[in-house]
C-alpha cells in the first residue's frame, strides 16, 4: 500500500520561523589538544564549523525561494549558537551571510558539556523561541558524534529529517521532504514542520558574506543569555552534568614516514612485494 | 552476570560482520542479548543467524514501523528494552543510523552515550581515537545504561557455535516516532565491493585521477577492496559523496590504504590516518601523504596502478 504524506498530522504555516544551530569549533587546521579531559578550546583559532556553513546556506535558499527574510519577505533566520563568550564571532558570521538575529548561550557552567547537555540547552532555545523548523550541520568538526540534531528532535517531540542531501520545504501547507544520504543508501523522507533537518556538505554551495552583509551583521541583535535566564539548571549541565568521563587521554606517537620510492617503470613490481613481505596478499 | 544488549544488523537479510564485532566485545563485560529489529515475519530466519559467539539470549522485536519510521522507530523500540532490562550495556555499530539510534535512546532513557569507539573493556570502559587519531581517550558512562557506539572492524568475531534462547515478539511504535516517514529507500552504490566502513581494504582515488577511476576500481577488484575518494574527487562529481573518505566523510580503518592521487590534506588524513599500513602513489614528491605513507612511490599513477594491478592478480592466481 502507497503511503501517503496526507496520512501524516497537518500544520499550516505561511511565515516560517527558522532556526540554525551553529558552532564555534577549534580550527581544523590548527592542533588541538586535551586538557584535563577536555579540548582545550583556547588554544587553538576559532571558527564557524565548516558543515554550519551548509545550513545557514540553506535555511537561506528556503526563504529566498518563498520571498525571503528581513526586510525582503515574512520569514525570519536566527542562528542560534552555545559556547564560551567568543561564540559570537561565529554567529556573526552566520549572520553576515544572511541570518536575521542570533542567540548565543554563554556561561562558566557550560564548559565540558556532552552532547546530552548540548541538545538540553539547544532544545530549550528552541521551545522557548517559537520556531517551526530547525536547521543543523551534521556534525561539528571537532567532536564529530553526529548526534546532537536527532537528539535536539526526541527533546522537542518534532519530526528528524537528517543527513540531508537535498531539502524541500513549502511553507503554505508546511509539508518538508529530504533525500537522507548516508552509508545505508539514499532515503525519501517526508513529514510536517516543526521538524530538526541536519544537512550535509553535497547540499549546496555556502556564500560569502558580501561587505554589505559585513556591515549589516555589526547592527543585528545578538542575544547573549546564560543558563539562569534560559531556567536551566547548572548542574545539567558542563563537565558536572556530562554523563561520561574522560578518566585518560594520551597523545599517540605521530606516524612515521616508512619506504619511499621514484617510480623509473618499476614501482608498481616493488610496491607488490611490500605487499607481499606486509602477508597483504 | 550484567547484561549487555547489542543491535544485530543485517545487510541483505545476512548479519553484519560489524554486528558480529559487537557480540565479541559485549562478551567481555556479561551475558549478550542480542536484540533484532525486524519487518514482520522476517525475525526466525534474521535470529537463526545469531547462533554464534557467546549471545544467550536472542530478541526478535517485528514490526512494519521500522521500514517507515527509521531512526525514531528504531529508537523507540530499544528504549523500551533497555528501560525493562536495565542492561549494564547497550553496543551499537558506528554508521550514521547506528550513532543516531544511539543518541535517541540515550536521550529518552537518562543515559550517557560515547560514539566511534574502537574497543571496549570488561569494566564497560570505551577506547576512542580522537582528533583524527593522534589522541587516545579511555572514558566510561556514568549515568544510566553505558550506550557505545564502536566502529567496525575492531575485533576478530567469535564465531564458535552457540545455542541462545530465542524469543520473537510483535509491536509497533507511538505515534512520537512516526513524525517523519520513509518513502522510499535506494540501496547504496556499490559496484559488489565491499561496504567502505567495514572493509579490510581500500583503495582511494583523488584529484591525481582526473575523474578517472578506472585504474583505482581495477587495483581494488583485484585486492578484494572497496573504493573511497577524497574530498576534492567527490566534490567534482567523479565519485558518489557517499564513498568520501576524511574528515567530512567517512572515518575508515582497514589493514591497508592504497591513496592514489591523493596529496594528503589533513581532512583526508583526519579520515584514514588509524588504517593499519598506509600506501601512497603521488606525482608530487612532497605530497604530504608521503608524511604517513608505509610505502610511497613518487610517480603516474596511470603507470605504476596498472603494474600494481598485474602483480597482485599474478600473485593470487
Amino acid at each position: 500500500m502507497p503511503l501517503l504524506v496526507s496520512d501524516l498530522p497537518t500544520s499550516n504555516i505561511c511565515n516560517v520561523n527558522i532556526a540554525v544551530c551553529v558552532k564555534q569549533v577549534p580550527d581544523s587546521w590548527a592542533e588541538k589538544k586535551m586538557v584535563a579531559g577536555v579540548l582545550d578550546r583556547e588554544s587553538a583559532e576559532a571558527v564557524l564549523n565548516d558543515l554550519d556553513e551548509y545550513a545557514v546556506e540553506e535555511a537561506l535558499r528556503i526563504v529566498e525561494a518563498h520571498g525571503g527574510n528581513g526586510d525582503a519577505g515574512p520569514h525570519k533566520i536566527t542562528v542560534i549558537s552555545m559556547g564560551p563568550s567568543r561564540a559570537t564571532d561565529a554567529a556573526r558570521k552566520a549572520l553576515s551571510m544572511g541570518a536575521d538575529s542570533a542567540i548565543v548561550v554563554t556561561d562558566g557552567a557550560l564548559a565540558g558539556s556532552d552532547a546530552i547537555a548540548t541538545s538540553r540547552v539547544l532544545a530549550k532555545v528552541i521551545t522557548d523561541g517559537n520556531f517551526d523548523l530547525v536547521i543543523c550541520g551534521t556534525e561539528s568538526t571537532d567532536a564529530r558524534m553526529s548526534v546532537v540534531p536527532a537528539m535536539i528532535a526526541q527533546r522537542l517531540n518534532w519530526a528528524s529529517l537528517t543527513f540531508a542531501g537535498s531539502l524541500v520545504v513549502a511553507p503554505d501547507t508546511g509539508d518538508i521532504s529530504i533525500t537522507r544520504v548516508t552509508e545505508s543508501g539514499v532515503d525519501l523522507i517526508k513529514a510536517k514542520l516543526p521538524a530538526v533537518v541536519s544537512v550535509i556538505e553535497k547540499i549546496n554551495e555556502p556564500r560569502y558574506p558580501s561587505f554589505k552583509g559585513i556591515m549589516a551583521a555589526k547592527k543585528k541583535v545578538m542575544d547573549v543569555r546564560d543558563l539562569a535566564s534560559l531556567s536551566l539548571d547548572a548542574n545539567t549541565v558542563g563537565i558536572v552534568g556530562a554523563w561520561s568521563v574522560v578518566e585518560d587521554a594520551v597523545a599517540r606517537p605521530a606516524r612515521s614516514a616508512g619506504i619511499k620510492v621514484v617510480d623509473e617503470g618499476n614501482a608498481g613490481n616493488a610496491l607488490v612485494e611490500f605487499l607481499v613481505e606486509k602477508k597483504l596478499i | 552476570m550484567s547484561e549487555v544488549v547489542i543491535l544485530a544488523q543485517f545487510v541483505d537479510g545476512k548479519i553484519a560482520k560489524a554486528s558480529l564485532e559487537l557480540i565479541a566485545f559485549g562478551a567481555r563485560a556479561g551475558s549478550v542479548t542480542a536484540l533484532v529489529l525486524a519487518e514482520v515475519g522476517a525475525g526466525p530466519a534474521l535470529a537463526g543467524q545469531l547462533n554464534v559467539g557467546s549471545v544467550s539470549e536472542v530478541l526478535v522485536l517485528e514490526s512494519a514501523d521500522f521500514a517507515k519510521h527509521g531512526v525514531a522507530a528504531a529508537a523507540e523500540a530499544i528504549a523500551s528494552v533497555v528501560s525493562e532490562k536495565k542492561p549494564a550495556a547497550l553496543l551499537i555499530s558506528s554508521s550514521a543510523f547506528g550513532k543516531e539510534v544511539a543518541g535517541c535512546v540515550a536521550v529518552s532513557t537518562d543515559s550517557g552515550i560515547i560514539t566511534d569507539a574502537v574497543d571496549f573493556s570488561a569494566e564497560l570502559r570505551a577506547t576512542q581515537l580522537v582528533f583524527g587519531g593522534s589522541t587516545t581517550v579511555h572514558s566510561r558512562i556514568t549515568h544510566g545504561c553505558s550506550i557505545i557506539t564502536l566502529r567496525p572492524n575492531s575485533i576478530a568475531p567469535d564465531m564458535a557455535p552457540a545455542t541462545p534462547q530465542i524469543s520473537i515478539k510483535q509491536m509497533s511504535v507511538g505515534d512520537l516516532a512516526k513524525l517523519a516517514l520513509t518513502v522510499s529507500t535506494q540501496p547504496p552504490v556499490t559496484g559488489g565491493r565491499p561496504d567502505l566502513t567495514e572493509a579490510q581494504y581500500i583503495v582511494s582515488g583523488g584529484r591525481g585521477t582526473n575523474g578517472d577511476f578506472g585504474p583505482v576500481e581495477a587495483l581494488a577488484d583485484a585486492l578484494g577492496a572497496a573504493v573511497g575518494a577524497s574530498r576534492a574527487a567527490t566534490d567534482a562529481g567523479w565519485y558518489p559523496h557517499s564513498l568520501q573518505v576524511g574528515q567530512t566523510g567517512k572515518t575508515v580503518s582497514p589493514q591497508l590504504y592504497v591513496a592514489c592521487g591523493i596529496s594528503g590534506a589533513i581532512q583526508h588524513r583526519a579520515g584514514m590516518q588509524t588504517s593499519k599500513t598506509i600506501v601512497a602513489i603521488n606525482k608530487d614528491p612532497d605530497a604530504p601523504i608521503f608524511e604517513l605513507a608505509d610505502f610511497g612511490v613518487v610517480g603516474d599513477l596511470f603507470a605504476v596502478l596498472p603494474q600494481v594491478t598485474d602483480g597482485v592478480r599474478a600473485r593470487k592466481s
